[in-house]
């Protein structure tokens, strides 16, 4: 749907030459939802604004839907541009219009006649829930409100494409929530593909199918998100996935680990997948002569398949601990003693 | 002394003319000179450098220019244009002279107001350029332009007095011939009472119209 081929995009300051895009090429299929995330500063916005031109590449291409877009007169971009929808960080409304107004915009732009602009100008308002707002202006509603009218406006011309821009990083969680189901539902409802960019892993978590890590300019991890969460191979993909899921070791297991001399062992088993289902502590604590001291854990969905981990203390002959490792490895769960040093 | 309040009354009527007038051409030649000014910038909607250095050095050639001495030195070109260099008529060439490249300035600032978040908005609808202007751009930007006219206009007030220095009229120049130059107390007093009134009254009216086109 969206193809990336060696894109660069090299801004010029007086002797200077700064690489926001170094060579990126990336693949985004038909109807899924793909996030790029990166610190700000990292070139995820100069890769967003390339794939509608906002930004034109230095070098390399970008097609949308089989269309190379920098080969495109003016009149055919803007044409094209019609078939990709944008929301912003900052919902970039026109505050002199009504929400009705804004949202027929696009409409209007492209001289549809004013029935069939109602028509659908209704139809969009009543999908995103603010058809009681239709002659508020944006100073009336709340950012989440704002961004639902943004988003109104950005399907108006029937898009098959969308592009999100920071669109939930204004918002506070709860209204981050509701943006995103709606997301979520625009994917499922009209099989829209969504690329979008974000610092916030949890957006990630919530909704992509597939995620890309960017860096100084170049993609350097990228796979379905259960793979970067359960698997990161950068530090940075590790930083991200950190700071949603929690795997911090608390104090006081950290002080029990440290204890190690006085026959305490914990053991972290990390589930990856449909595992998390299966019974396996309690089998082990049936089968050996181990008691199991479940000290600590998470456990996350993430796109249906259950994820996370469990820090247990497994209390017994040291024998018989071994064999119960062995059966718990046996059952293609990772498990492995943690030690004092690694924190 | 006798106050003529016919003199006053034609006077007033000759500021309303020159104000209205000026404003009205100075307005028609500005607001394109203004909105030109902002799209021909460096890296704007209709990026011509060239073009933008051309009219920003016009406008400051012109802006820089006292008032008084430009009434002078543009006699020959308001003969041609009305047929006389004296008289409320002849004061409206000069009085839009000194008004247009105010208000292209004035439009200028208005238009650099609006966020550069909505106009990245109408690129990514693919608005074309005269769309982005006139359904972006102006409407983002009216209530400001209206408060930055309702400043020229008042401008204007003050100029129009000095354009009684080529006969022009006006509660100005009625102002200095009668209060100033013969001593008249009164008829100076009814005069400068009068402007006051009328620049608050714009004032006021200019402000209830912003603040009504802003909805707040």
């Amino acid at each position: 749907m969206i193809t990336f081929k060696n894109v660069k995009k090299i801004y010029q300051t007086n002797e200077q030459s700064i690489a926001a895009l170094d060579g990126v090429d990336l693949e985004i299929r038909k109807g899924e939802i793909f996030g790029v995330i990166g610190f700000s500063g990292a070139g995820k916005s100069s890769l967003l604004r390339c794939v509608n031109l906002l930004e034109r590449p230095t070098s390399g291409s970008v097609t949308v839907d089989g269309q190379e877009l920098t080969t495109l007169s003016a009149k055919q971009l803007r044409e094209a541009k019609q078939n990709i929808g944008m929301i912003f960080q900052h919902f970039n409304l026109l505050d002199s219009n009504t929400v009705f107004a804004n949202v027929a915009k696009p409409l209007v732009l492209k001289g549809i006649k004013k029935e069939e602009v109602h028509r659908r100008v209704t139809e969009l308002l009543a999908f995103v829930d603010l058809a009681d707002k239709a002659d508020h202006y944006p100073d009336q509603l709340s950012g989440g409100q704002k961004q639902r009218v943004g988003i109104a406006r950005a399907l108006a011309t029937q898009p098959s494409v969308l592009l999100c821009d920071e669109a939930t990083s204004a918002l506070d969680p709860q209204t981050t929530q509701h943006i995103l189901r709606l997301l979520k539902q625009i994917n499922a409802e009209y099989g829209i593909t969504i690329l979008l960019i974000t610092h916030e892993m949890g957006v990630i978590r919530e909704i992509c199918d597939r995620v890309a890590v960017i860096e100084a300019g170049k993609l350097i991890e990228s796979g379905t998100v259960f793979d970067v969460f359960s698997n990161p191979q950068t530090a940075t993909a590790k930083n991200f996935v950190r700071s949603v899921m929690q795997d911090e070791i608390p104090a006081s297991v950290q002080r029990l680990i440290e204890q190690r001399d006085a026959g305490h062992h914990v053991y972290k088993i990390n589930f990856l997948g449909a595992h998390t289902g299966q019974p396996l502590l309690s089998q082990v604590a049936k089968r050996f002569d181990v008691d199991v001291n479940i000290l600590h854990g998470s456990i996350t969905e993430l796109q249906n398949i259950p994820f996370g981990s469990l820090l247990v203390e497994l209390i017994g002959e040291t024998a018989e601990i071994a064999r119960a490792l062995q059966y718990i490895d046996q059952s293609d769960v990772n498990v492995e003693e943690v030690l004092a040093d690694a924190s | 002394m006798l106050v003529n309040y016919t003199d006053i009354w034609t006077a007033f009527l000759q500021t309303l003319t020159m104000v209205g007038l000026s404003l009205l051409f100075s307005t028609l030649i500005g607001l394109p000179l203004g909105i030109l000014l902002v799209v021909t910038r460096k890296g704007a909607l209709l990026e011509q450098v060239p073009l933008f250095n051309v009219l920003s050095s016009v406008v400051n050639v012109f802006r820089s220019v006292p008032f008084i001495i430009l009434l002078v030195a543009i006699i020959p070109l308001t003969r041609l244009l009305v047929g006389s260099s004296i008289g409320t008529k002849a004061a409206i060439v000069p009085l839009v002279f000194y008004a247009a490249p105010y208000i292209a300035r004035l439009i200028e600032s208005s238009l650099l107001e609006v966020s550069t978040g909505v106009l990245e908005a109408a690129e990514a609808m693919g608005a074309t350029p005269l769309q982005t202007i006139f359904r972006f751009l102006l409407p983002e930007a009216l209530s400001s332009l209206v408060l930055n006219l309702t400043i020229a206009t008042i401008g204007l007030i003050g100029a129009s007095a000095m354009a009684g220095a080529i006969g022009g009229g006006g509660l100005g120049d009625l102002a200095i011939t009668y209060g100033y130059q013969r001593f008249d107390t009164t008829v100076m007093i009814i005069t400068v009472g009068i402007l006051v009134i009328l620049v608050q009254g714009l004032q006021t009216t200019g402000n209830l119209l912003a603040r009504k086109i802003r909805r707040h």
